[in-house]
C-alpha cells in the first residue's frame, strides 16, 4: 500500500456529507458508517483510498485502525494504490470471458501498453480485471469509473479508449445501441 | 436447560452452551482449529462440522447453541467426509514442512490430519506464498503455515487489549498482519504462540532449539510477579528450554506474561555456581563451601546477635525464609525484614496486604478503582482479568495515579493522592458511581504504599472501602460475601514472608532502620537472601553475606557469596497475591556447587552451633505449618476477616510514582536475559504511548 504521510482531511462540502452519513446509523452503531465514508474519501481523493484516510475515518468512528485496514483490504472496490483518471475494470468472469473479454484485455495491452494492475505513463488509464459485475446479458462488460460499457468488441472498445484519451464525450451503456438488454432487432418472445 | 442427544447419549446443559461444549462434557472429541475456550467464537475453520437431524447440511458445532431436542451425530460417514474435505482444503496451501517446523510434534493440524484426514492431496498447482511478518523479538512467524483461524487476532483484541493484529485481504489472499510492520506491544503476546494451532507463530528464542518429545515437563509456579501463575518448565538435560503456562482458572486461566515465558535465558548467565569470598585484595575469589562457612563463622563469632540483620529478596521461597527466620531467632536478632524496598507501613492484619477479592473475583466486580497502580506491568494477568470483565460487562474503571495505557478505557482522576481524600469526603464526582456499585473493587498498588505516607494512604483507602460498601459482611465463603479491597503485591515472596512473620521483632529494625544502623555500625553483619534492590552503599563497613543465584547488585557488594538455587532448581512454596499457597517442583539441579537455599541456611546453622531442628524439606514444611497453618492448604485460599488497619495521617500531595519503570527488567534473572534486553530495545522503544506519559 502506498504511504501518504500527510493527514487526510475531508473537503468542506464533504464534511457535511460525513456528518449526514454518520447520523444515518443508530446510536452505538456508528462504526457501520465505515463503508460509505471510505467510498466518499476515495471519491474525493481521485479514485483511491490512502492510508491517511483510513486512519482518519477509523479515528472518527472510534475504531482501531487495524479494523479499517481489514475492511479496506477486504473489498476490492477500494483502491489502495493511486489509479489513473479512468479506472478500467474488465469483467473476466465466465459469460464475459466467453463473449471476448480476453480480447478487450489485449486491446489495452496493445494500445495503452498496460497489463492488469498497471497505469499508463500519462496517468490516464489503470487496468484491472474484476469478477462478475452483474451485467452478463450484455457481455462483455467493462466498468470505467462509475459507468458500464456493454456489448463491446475490440473495435468499439478501442474507439471508446481513443475518445476518452482525446477527451471526447462518450456514452455509457450498450455499444450496439440497444436499450438495456432488449433484443437488437425485434421482440423474440411475446 | 436444554436437553439434547449427542451420539445417542442424552445430556442436559445450561442455556447458552454450544453443541461443541456439550459434546466435550460427554467426552466426545470434536476436532477444532479456530475454537478456543477462552476466546470469542469465530466459526471460520469448519473443522468442527457435525451432523444434525433435520438439517440438510452439516453444522459448525462450535457456533451452534445447544437447543432442546437436538439430535447430533459426530461419527457418521457424512461427518467423516466433511472433516476429510476440510482438511484437504486446509492442506492445499499449508506447506508440508513439518520436519523443519518448530510446531512439529505438538501441532493441532498434524494431529488432526493424522486422526481425521485423508491420505493424499488432489491439488496439483503451486501453493500460495505469504511473506513472513515482523512481530518483534518474541514471536517468529512463518505465515505460509497460517490456516487463518484468527485465534491470534482475537487474542490480541480480546485478551491482550492491543488491536494491532488483523486479517488483511480476503479469500485465498487473506493474511494475518499488523499491516504496518511492527512488534506487538503487549506483555501477553507470547500466548499467541500457544494458541496458534499450527507453526505460523512460534517462539523466537526457542526456534530450532528443541523438539517437544525431547523435553521433560515439570509443573511449577512463576516468581516474576506476585500472581503465582501456573507454569510448566520444559527441560532437556540440565537446561531449561522453555516455559509454558499450565491452565489454572483460579489464577492465570491459560495465560502467562512474556517475562514469565521468556526471561528463563537469564538463568544461564551470571550464575553463582560456587561460593566466593572477598580476599585481602578486595576482590571476590572462589572458595570451597567449608571455607565460606568458616569465614562467616569467624566473623559472626565476634558480633553480638542483635547486630546482625537479614533481608530477603522478591523471589525467595517460603522454605528458605523460614530457615533464615529460625536462624536469626537462634542468633538473637530481631532485625529481619522481607520488604526489601523498605516500605514504611507496618504489616497489618491479613486483609491489609492481600488481594481479598481473589483473582477470579475480579470478574464479579461492577466498578473498579485503581490507586497508584499499573496492573499492566505489575501483574499482566490481573490486568487481563480486569479487561475480561470490561469486555463482558463494560466495567467502569477509574484511576488515581500515574497514567498508563492499560488496554481498556480508564476514567483518569489525576495523579493526586489528595483525590482519595475527596472521594472519602464524598466530594468527588466519582462518588455516585461508587455508591451505586454492588460489587465495587479497589486495587491499591505498591506505588501508593511505597512512600513515606504509605500508612496514611492505606488508611484512606480502607476508609473509602468501609464507606462505600466495598465489604459485604456476609458469612465468609458464601456466594454473596464480597471484599472489594485489594493490595496488589509485586514480589513473589512477599505474602509468604508476611504470613511467616518475616518482619522486625520487638525493637527490631526494618530495612530502612537496618540501612541507617549499618551506617552507624549498629548492624555489623547483614544476611541478604536474594535481596538485590537495596541501597548497598550503606553496607560499606558491614560484613555482607549474600545468598542467591545471580551475580547481581547484592553479590557485587558481598563479603561472602553463597550460591543458591533459582526457582527452576528447587521445590519451593510460594503464596500469591490472593494468599493462595502454591508449590513448585524442581525441574533441574542447581548449577555447579550451588544448593537449595534452605539447605545452605540449615548447614550454616550447624557450623554456627545453632543447629536448626529440620533435616528434610518435609520437616521444613512442617515447621512452616507450625508457624502458620495456612501453609497446610496447598492451592487453597483462606479469606481474611475484615478488621481496621492503617494509621491516620496526612497525605502529601506528591504524585504517586510508578513502581516498575521497565517491565522487562525487574529482577536479577530478567536483568540478565538477552531476550528481555531485546524486548526493551524493540518493544518499549516502540510503545510511544508509554513514553508519552513518562
Amino acid at each position: 500500500m502506498n504511504e501518504k504521510s500527510e493527514v487526510f482531511v475531508f473537503s468542506k462540502e464533504n464534511e457535511d456529507r460525513v456528518q449526514e452519513i454518520i447520523s444515518r446509523y443508530p446510536e452505538g452503531r456508528q462504526a457501520s458508517a465505515i463503508l460509505p465514508l471510505f467510498e466518499l474519501a476515495q471519491r474525493q481523493n481521485g479514485g483511491w483510498l490512502p492510508k491517511s484516510a483510513i486512519e482518519k475515518i477509523t479515528e472518527m468512528l472510534g475504531l482501531p485502525t487495524i479494523r479499517g485496514y481489514e475492511v479496506a483490504t477486504f473489498y476490492t472496490l477500494f483502491n489502495l494504490e493511486p489509479v489513473g483518471k479512468y479506472h478500467i475494470q474488465i469483467c473476466g468472469t465466465t459469460p464475459c470471458m466467453l463473449r471476448g473479454s480476453e480480447d478487450l484485455k489485449r486491446v489495452c495491452k496493445k494500445h495503452l501498453k498496460i497489463d492488469c494492475k498497471e497505469t499508463t505513463k500519462d496517468g490516464l488509464f489503470t487496468l484491472n480485471e474484476v469478477e462478475c459485475i452483474g451485467a452478463c446479458v450484455n457481455a462483455p462488460v467493462v466498468q470505467i469509473n462509475d459507468d458500464y460499457y456493454e456489448d463491446l468488441t475490440e473495435e468499439s472498445f478501442l474507439a471508446l479508449l481513443k475518445d476518452l484519451k482525446a477527451g471526447n464525450p462518450v456514452t455509457p451503456g450498450s455499444a450496439l445501441g440497444r436499450q438495456g438488454s432488449a433484443p437488437l432487432e425485434k421482440e423474440t418472445s411475446c | 436447560m436444554p436437553k439434547l442427544l449427542i451420539d445417542d447419549r442424552e445430556i442436559e446443559v445450561p442455556e447458552g452452551m454450544t453443541v461443541l461444549q456439550a459434546a466435550e462434557l460427554l467426552g466426545i472429541e470434536i476436532p477444532v482449529f479456530c475454537y478456543h475456550p477462552k476466546l470469542s467464537i469465530a466459526g471460520n475453520c469448519r473443522m468442527c462440522l457435525v451432523e444434525m437431524d433435520k438439517s440438510p447440511k452439516p453444522i459448525a458445532s462450535c457456533a451452534m447453541p445447544a437447543c432442546e431436542g437436538m439430535v447430533i451425530r459426530t461419527q457418521t460417514p457424512m461427518v467423516q467426509k466433511a472433516r476429510k474435505g476440510v482438511l484437504e482444503f486446509l492442506l492445499i496451501n499449508h506447506p508440508l514442512d513439518c520436519p523443519i517446523c518448530d510446531q512439529g510434534g505438538e501441532c493441532d493440524l498434524q494431529d488432526i490430519t493424522m486422526a481425521y484426514g485423508g491420505d493424499a492431496s488432489r491439488f496439483e498447482l503451486n501453493k500460495r506464498a505469504v511473506p513472513d511478518k515482523e512481530f518483534g523479538p518474541l514471536i517468529e512467524t512463518a505465515m505460509n503455515r497460517c490456516i487463518q483461524c484468527t485465534r491470534c487476532v482475537r487474542f490480541a483484541t480480546e485478551i491482550a487489549g492491543v488491536t494491532e493484529l488483523g486479517a488483511m485481504g480476503r479469500g485465498e489472499d487473506m493474511e494475518i498482519s499488523t499491516y504496518v510492520q511492527k512488534a506487538i506491544t503487549s506483555e501477553l503476546s507470547g500466548n499467541m504462540i500457544d494458541i496458534c494451532p499450527v507453526g505460523a507463530l512460534t517462539s523466537k528464542p526457542y526456534s530450532y532449539r528443541g523438539r517437544p518429545w525431547e523435553l521433560s515437563h515439570t509443573p511449577s509456579i512463576d516468581v516474576f510477579d506476585a500472581v503465582g501463575s501456573a507454569i510448566r518448565i520444559d527441560t532437556r538435560g540440565r537446561e531449561v528450554m522453555r516455559i509454558l503456562p499450565r491452565q489454572n482458572d483460579a489464577v492465570n486461566e491459560a495465560w502467562i506474561s512474556d517475562k514469565t515465558r521468556f526471561a528463563y535465558d537469564g538463568l544461564k548467565y551470571q550464575r553463582l555456581d560456587q561460593p566466593y569470598a572477598r580476599g585481602k585484595d578486595g576482590r571476590l575469589s572462589p572458595v570451597s563451601w567449608d571455607d565460606a562457612f568458616g569465614i562467616i563463622v569467624d566473623h559472626l563469632q565476634h558480633i553480638p546477635g542483635d547486630h546482625v540483620g537479614a533481608i530477603v529478596g522478591d523471589m525467595a521461597d517460603a522454605e528458605a525464609m523460614v530457615a533464615l527466620l529460625d536462624l536469626m531467632k537462634a542468633m538473637g536478632s530481631p532485625h529481619i525484614d522481607c520488604r526489601q524496598e523498605g516500605i514504611e507501613s507496618e504489616s497489618g492484619p491479613r486483609c491489609s496486604y492481600l488481594f481479598n477479592t481473589t483473582l477470579a473475583g475480579i470478574e464479579r466486580a461492577d466498578f473498579c478503582l485503581l490507586v497508584g497502580t499499573n496492573p499492566r506491568w505489575e501483574a499482566p494477568i490481573v490486568n487481563a482479568r480486569i479487561r475480561k470483565n470490561y469486555l463482558y460487562t463494560g466495567l467502569p474503571i477509574a484511576l488515581v495515579g500515574p497514567f498508563h495505557e492499560l488496554g481498556y478505557p480508564v476514567d483518569f482522576l489525576g495523579n493526586d493522592p489528595l483525590v482519595l481524600e475527596g472521594i472519602l469526603k464524598g466530594k468527588h464526582p466519582i462518588c455516585t458511581a461508587l455508591k451505586n456499585a454492588q460489587h465495587p473493587l479497589m486495587i491499591v498498588g505498591q506505588g501508593a504504599l511505597r512512600r513515606d505516607d504509605g500508612d496514611a494512604v492505606l488508611d484512606v483507602t480502607r476508609r473509602i472501602a468501609d464507606k462505600y460498601g466495598f465489604i459485604k459482611k456476609v458469612q465468609s465463603q458464601s456466594r454473596d460475601s464480597w471484599n472489594g479491597f485489594n493490595v496488589l503485591q509485586i514480589a513473589a515472596s512477599r505474602i509468604a514472608g508476611l504470613e511467616l512473620g518475616f518482619l522486625p521483632g520487638p525493637k527490631g529494625y526494618n530495612v530502612k532502620g537496618m540501612l541507617n544502623a549499618a551506617r552507624r555500625k549498629k548492624i555489623e553483619a547483614i544476611y541478604l537472601l536474594g535481596a538485590d534492590e537495596i541501597d548497598m552503599s550503606a553496607f560499606k563497613s558491614t560484613f555482607v553475606i549474600y545468598q542467591g543465584h545471580h551475580g547481581d547488585r547484592g553479590a557485587a557488594f558481598a563479603d561472602v557469596v553463597l550460591p543458591g538455587a533459582a526457582y527452576t532448581e528447587k521445590s519451593g512454596t510460594y503464596v500469591n497475591v490472593e494468599g493462595r499457597v502454591q508449590r513448585g517442583l524442581n525441574a533441574i539441579v542447581p548449577p555447579g556447587e550451588a544448593k537449595e537455599d534452605w539447605k545452605i541456611i540449615r548447614e550454616l546453622s550447624g557450623k554456627l552451633g545453632l543447629e536448626l531442628p529440620y533435616n528434610t524439606i518435609e520437616e521444613v514444611r512442617e515447621r512452616m505449618m507450625e508457624i502458620n497453618p495456612l501453609f497446610d492448604g496447598i492451592d487453597q485460599i483462606r479469606p481474611a476477616s475484615w478488621v481496621d488497619f492503617g494509621k491516620a495521617g496526612s497525605i502529601s500531595p506528591e504524585p504517586f510514582h510508578p513502581v516498575i519503570q521497565n517491565f522487562y527488567m525487574t529482577d536479577s534473572i530478567s536483568r540478565h536475559s538477552v531476550t528481555m534486553a531485546k524486548c526493551v530495545q524493540e518493544i518499549l522503544k516502540l510503545d510511544k504511548r508509554i513514553a508519552d506519559h513518562d
